[in-house]
């Protein structure tokens, strides 16, 4: 019998030093609060973690255990907003930083779980983030080379999970989710409820069991984030 | 000049009057976000969120309603209106890049001349990551017309609207319309046309907060609000 349900301890257990982690949500929403938690503690050192925005790392817990961020908004735009997540770190030059725009990112991902090693977007051209990177015209127009990102693992977030790890999303959960789901040998994803197989129709599952190697469920934490204050 | 112009407020009612019944409309971070406030009720417009969301509307009043799980692109709690769906990051910039985007508002820290906006790094130097992103490209390349809405001098007095960008760049060529609290103008082949200045300032007045030579517009009326 198929079985992915796992403890959150068991979860995270073989999570290695150096490993690169893909980290879903944007803003609060489909954020895995508790498996970010869980990673930051350790024991894995030199960790690439891969993130949209600094609001998918906790402000209140400061990972000392990694070594490159690849990011699309790793630091908060207004000074009123909350500092942590790694952002003194960063400003420091203490870390290896990627900054990729937002659709390169996402496209990044899906071409990583999708088998497509590299692809030409015109994002970017003219801007620091064409430099060191190959240039080609097509139809008269500029498009810089990106490559796939693969990763070990994916940390995500969803509503529902079956037994097979077929998974649905609440709301605007879903932002990288389903992507980050295709693009990691070990995917585990920390959910809200758990249910029997059969019980999630087909036409609403979102994320393919395919995809998905453990599942976490978690109570239910409302992260009241952002322009204000972290409230738990 | 100091103390003149129209109010951040009246600067998104005049926003709001470039979106059209029908339109996919998408907002950036900073002034665009209160757009979606003065847009008349019943005009039926879809905006779009780079984080999946297609028919979000207004940040509710009151904290009872906040839904963390449905965040508009500022990562604020927002509404859905109906006809609005879900979809993940990879479709929403698709979306964007695709060119299926009507009209984007995007902040600003500088605009050139020649229409090139620089809107995610706010210091000349940025080292190792120390700026954010964020959708600010792909949405400059991919939408369809960009406005930049923005303060037309810094603070401390810094022109905004210059010969070059001196901030890093976000996307080259990209802006068609520049709204600010003192003027509306637009970016052209021939240069940066002036169709409207607000209340009570001069095209003179605006030329000398402007880098560049701008071209008055035969029409230059006042700021419609």
């Amino acid at each position: 019998m198929i079985n992915k349900n796992f403890s959150l301890e068991e979860a995270v257990k073989d999570i290695f030093d150096g490993a690169v982690i893909l980290i879903g949500g944007f803003g609060a929403a489909g954020t895995p609060h508790n498996l970010v938690e869980a990673i930051s503690k350790g024991p894995a050192k030199d960790l690439t973690l891969v993130y949209n925005a600094f609001s998918q790392l906790l402000a209140w817990v400061t990972p000392t255990n990694v070594k490159k961020v690849i990011s699309t908004f790793p630091v908060a735009a207004l000074s009123s907003w909350k500092t942590g997540c790694l952002a003194e770190e960063i400003k420091a030059g203490k870390l290896e930083v990627e900054l990729v725009p937002q659709g390169t990112f996402v496209e990044r991902i899906r071409a990583g779980g999708a088998g497509i090693p590299a692809f030409f977007t015109p994002v970017g051209v003219g801007t620091i983030v064409e430099e060191g990177k190959r240039k080609s015209s097509f139809f008269g127009k500029e498009y810089l080379l990106e490559f796939a990102i693969k990763a070990d693992f994916a940390l995500i977030k969803a509503d529902k999970a079956d037994r097979w790890g077929n998974l649905t999303y609440r709301m605007a959960q879903r932002n990288f989710n389903p992507i980050m789901a295709t693009a990691a040998n070990v995917v585990i994803a920390e959910v809200d409820e758990t249910v029997e197989v059969g019980e999630l129709s087909p036409e609403v599952i979102v994320t393919p069991s395919i995809y998905v190697d453990r599942v976490v469920k978690v109570p239910k934490r409302v992260i009241r984030y952002g322009y204000h204050e972290v409230k738990d | 000049m100091k103390g003149k112009g129209i109010s951040r407020e009246l600067i998104c009612v005049r926003a709001s009057r470039e979106v059209k019944e029908g339109m996919y409309v998408n907002l950036g971070l900073g002034i665009p976000t209160a757009i979606p406030n003065f847009v008349p009720e019943k005009l039926e417009v879809v905006f779009q969120s780079e984080n999946g969301i297609l028919g979000y509307g207004r940040v509710p009043q009151e904290e009872e309603e906040w839904d963390f799980d449905l965040l508009n692109a500022s990562g604020q709690p927002t509404v859905l209106l109906p006809g609005a769906c879900f979809f993940d990051s990879s479709l929403a910039f698709g979306m964007i890049r695709g060119g299926h985007i009507d009209l984007t508002f995007l902040g600003g820290f500088q605009v050139s001349e020649k229409g090139d906006l620089a809107n995610w790094a706010s210091s000349e130097q940025v080292r190792g990551g120390a700026g954010s992103i964020g959708g600010s490209m792909d949405l400059s390349f991919g939408s369809k017309r960009v406005i930049v809405v923005m303060e037309h001098v810094t603070k401390d007095g810094k022109l905004r609207i210059l010969k070059e960008c001196t901030l890093p760049l976000t996307a080259k060529g990209c802006v068609n319309t520049i709204l600010t609290d003192l003027a509306v103008l637009e970016v052209t082949p021939e240069g940066l046309v002036l169709k409207e200045v607000a209340p009570g300032i001069t095209s003179e007045e605006v030329q000398e907060v402007t880098e560049p030579r701008i071209i008055i517009d035969p029409l230059l009326r006042e700021i419609g609000l």
